[in-house]
């Protein structure tokens, strides 16, 4: 056991620190939570790249930089505190990449690979449709194989991203007579075929962060289905538990914890500062408690993966743990700004810029978004504690 | 980083949890809380021949000088047999202000026979306020033609019915600071020396140890007079640990206990571990496991390392001691009415988790030491 990082990882930390400072220094970013998925910046993404950290754990011969996960976890720790616009090139880099790794042929690597890595491509997921939330196998999206063709029907939802990307990964049935989970493919698609429609979905925080897509009749080329005909949920699940444990998922509202530990310090009542206050004192050390427990449950994640193994039930464990922390970290900082934390952003008389109202709409999906709590907590006791699945 | 056991770790857990499950079944608990001396000569000559007592003392006291880091598996492992014994108070309670505040000839005279398993010792730290802190000490040292004279009460004493040597803090200066509190061994069975057993949640031996004049000589002080706080500061973050590594022990064995009566326990026609409410009570205790074991060994690793660790080392016993807690409750819950029969094991942990949550504070106590460290 060893709980330090190397010379190598704290130099590495400190390159990405610098980078970022400087970032900072000319306004190229506000830190400000959701900042990371929420602000898109391809000439960002475009500066990662040419320092190496987009695919930076992938192969070298498809442009990777093989460096491990804990690279990749420190790289990501730096980001998120403070909320570097990385959604460009996040999902692809996290997810698609990898997969394309696994799955794809000599062409779909040639193509997309370093499309991915020079951050000249944005891609996002669709997985979700109406009838399949967390019931993923349940897709009805529907391509029909004719010619050189699939002809593609159907709908995804809840599509971070879909109106600023250039690409989607997704999940469609392939087989309608197979059992439901033997019937779906892998598809990566351009969002400007014609017959793919965008629509916007605002969110409770009155943000367009995520769409509904349509497909009317979308001719896909052939060579756009990644992997096995009809393995695609297979696929998918091996994929998962890479998407599941990032440092993201317990960093979005950072800055929010940072900025309330300053305004305590700051803020007085009854003529002494708020940080004097016991039952502040003790929400906020429980807090950081929790926020390294979940460190710790991270960086356990990538240096499995690190070594080659791939996390099981820890994934899982992770997000759902992390999620929750996240959850109680914006109730607690509306709670110790009292009447203000209903304040939100642009607000007069709003503290921390309104962060903390907003950040407690925006952490429903939180809980949400990449596998819900239910079924996280199902996969740890099932895949991790061997108890048994319920049968149906 | 590294979160896996090193080959040779993982060869000191099989060992000690073979020996703990050989010598320290739960039939063999219960029966030991319930004698009054608490726990068994026998193994205890046992654990001193494998040089149990010596782990983490210099080979010069006849030690094997281990790390801080494996000598907290060996507790994780104790703690998962719950096993009953005088082991932490003679070590860590003991041994450890003797190393660190001993001259030589106290070192030379005591650690030796401790580390053979021939001395049992223990701390009298706290007093009727319960507190850790120097203002909760109050008993008197008073200056003799000898040494000094001890008067007093302390409370919450472990093992002191066994004891051959208690380490008693005292005040040699009036006043409620750090400043002006000595450390004495005094031998448990001086005149003045009265030891009445208390109750406690857990059956673990705790006693009340009345000081009635009771004469100390000077060779009997540990390291400086008035500065005998220091050694209690030196000490006490690895106190906190090995009280973790016990925790992160009971807590494991709690999940593992009550995984497999969820597997094997049959309601409304299937096992239990079906329904969806018990595997998603499972699925939190596993983050309370987990939790527990990765912030106690970054504790007991930086310790081994020596680096300062003031906020980690509050961080592992504010989260260990709510999360073994909740790991019992939600075990009593699966298990049901049969974890509430003395006839069962598992309250062993309900209880043992209660008795480790308030020893050496709880998490009130170390979140307060946490939110000093933020700068709060």
């Amino acid at each position: 056991m060893d709980f330090g990082f190397t010379k190598e990882q704290e130099s590495f930390r400190q390159e990405v620190r610098d980078f970022l400072e400087k970032k900072i220094e000319c306004g190229a970013f506000e830190i400000i939570s959701n900042g990371w998925l929420e602000n898109s910046s391809q000439e960002f993404s475009k500066e990662m790249s040419e320092r190496g950290w987009i695919g930076m754990t992938w192969p070298k011969e498809y442009g990777g930089q093989e460096r491990t996960y804990m690279d990749r976890a420190i790289l990501m720790e730096e980001m998120l505190t403070c909320q570097a616009p990385i959604a460009y090139h996040f999902l692809a880099d996290r997810q698609v990449g990898p997969a394309i790794i696994h799955f794809g042929n000599d062409d779909h690597k040639k193509e997309y690979l370093p499309k991915i890595i020079n951050a000249e491509i944005s891609m996002v997921l669709g997985l979700s449709e109406p009838n399949a939330g967390s019931d993923l196998v349940s897709v009805k999206t529907y391509a029909k194989e004719e010619g050189d063709f699939f002809i593609l029907n159907g709908q995804k939802v809840w599509t971070t991203g879909a109106h600023r990307a250039d690409y989607i990964w997704m999940i469609v049935r392939t087989d309608l007579d197979a059992p439901k989970h033997k019937g779906i493919s892998e598809f990566i698609l351009d969002l400007k075929t014609p017959g793919v429609t965008v629509r916007p979905i605002i969110n409770i925080a009155g943000v367009h962060s995520f769409n509904e897509v349509f497909f009317e009749d979308v001719k896909v080329p052939k060579e756009n289905l990644v992997g096995v005909k009809n393995r695609g949920f297979y696929q998918l699940m091996a994929q998962v538990d890479y998407e599941r444990a990032g440092l993201e998922r317990l960093m979005q509202n950072y800055p929010v914890f940072v900025n309330l530990v300053e305004y305590v310090k700051k803020e007085k009542r009854n003529g002494q500062p708020l940080s004097k206050d016991p039952m502040v004192r003790n929400t906020l050390a429980e807090l950081e408690v929790e926020y390294q427990i979940g460190r710790l449950f991270c960086y356990q994640v990538a240096w499995t993966l690190t070594q080659g193994r791939i996390p099981n039930y820890e994934a899982a464990l992770c997000k759902a743990y992390c999620t929750q922390y996240e959850q109680r970290l914006s109730d607690a900082a509306t709670r110790i700004l009292g009447l203000y934390g209903q304040l939100m952003p642009g607000s007069k008389w709003a503290p921390m810029n309104g962060e903390a109202a907003d950040s407690y709409l925006w952490s429903v999906s939180y809980t949400l978004q990449g596998g819900s709590l239910e079924v996280l907590k199902n996969i740890v006791a099932t895949r991790g504690l061997g108890l048994p699945v319920a049968k149906k | 980083m590294d979160f896996g056991l090193s080959e040779e770790q993982e060869i000191l857990r099989k060992s000690t949890c073979n020996v703990m499950e050989k010598e320290c079944p739960p039939a063999f608990v219960k029966e030991t809380i319930k004698d009054e001396k608490g726990y068994s000569p026998e193994l205890w000559r046992k654990m001193a021949e494998l040089g149990w007592m010596g782990f983490i003392f210099p080979e010069s006291y006849g030690g094997i000088d281990g790390s801080f880091l494996d000598f907290t598996i060996l507790l994780e492992e104790m703690g998962r047999a719950c096993l009953p014994s005088p082991f932490f108070s003679t070590v860590i309670l003991g041994g450890l202000p003797i190393l660190e505040g001993g001259n030589e000839e106290q070192k030379d005279e005591l650690l030796p026979p401790m580390i053979n398993g021939d001395l049992i010792l223990t701390l009298a730290i706290t007093e009727p306020p319960g507190k850790y802190t120097p203002d909760g000490i109050g008993s008197r040292a008073t200056k003799s033609e000898k040494g000094y004279i001890l008067d007093g009460t302390k409370l919450f004493v472990p093992n002191a019915h066994i004891a051959d040597y208690i380490i008693v803090v005292a005040r040699t200066k009036d006043g409620v600071d750090a400043d002006g509190i000595t450390l004495f061994l005094v031998d448990a069975k001086a005149r003045g020396v009265t030891c009445t057993p208390l109750l406690t949640i857990a059956g673990d031996k705790q006693f009340e140890v009345a000081l009635d004049k009771v004469e100390v000589t000077h060779e009997r002080i540990l390291g400086d007079i008035d500065k005998g706080w220091h050694i209690i500061e030196k000490i006490w973050p690895k106190v906190i640990v090995a009280a973790c590594g016990e925790m992160v022990g009971g807590a494991q064995q709690t999940l593992k206990m009550t995984i497999d009566y969820a597997k094997e326990r049959e309601q409304f026609g299937r096992p239990l571990g079906c329904l969806q409410a018990v595997q998603h009570f499972c699925a939190d205790m596993v983050a309370d496991v987990d939790g527990c074991r990765y912030i106690t060994y970054q504790a007991a690793w930086m310790l081994s390392e020596g680096l300062s660790c003031v906020k980690e080392v509050a961080m592992a016993k504010a989260w260990c001691s709510d999360a073994f807690k909740r790991v019992t409750k939600q075990g009593q819950q699966v298990h049901g009415a049969i974890g509430f029969t003395e006839e069962h094991d598992l309250h062993l942990y309900y209880k043992s988790a209660k008795k480790w949550e308030l020893l050496y504070g709880d998490s009130w106590f170390h979140r307060e030491a946490v939110a000093e460290q933020m700068g709060l």
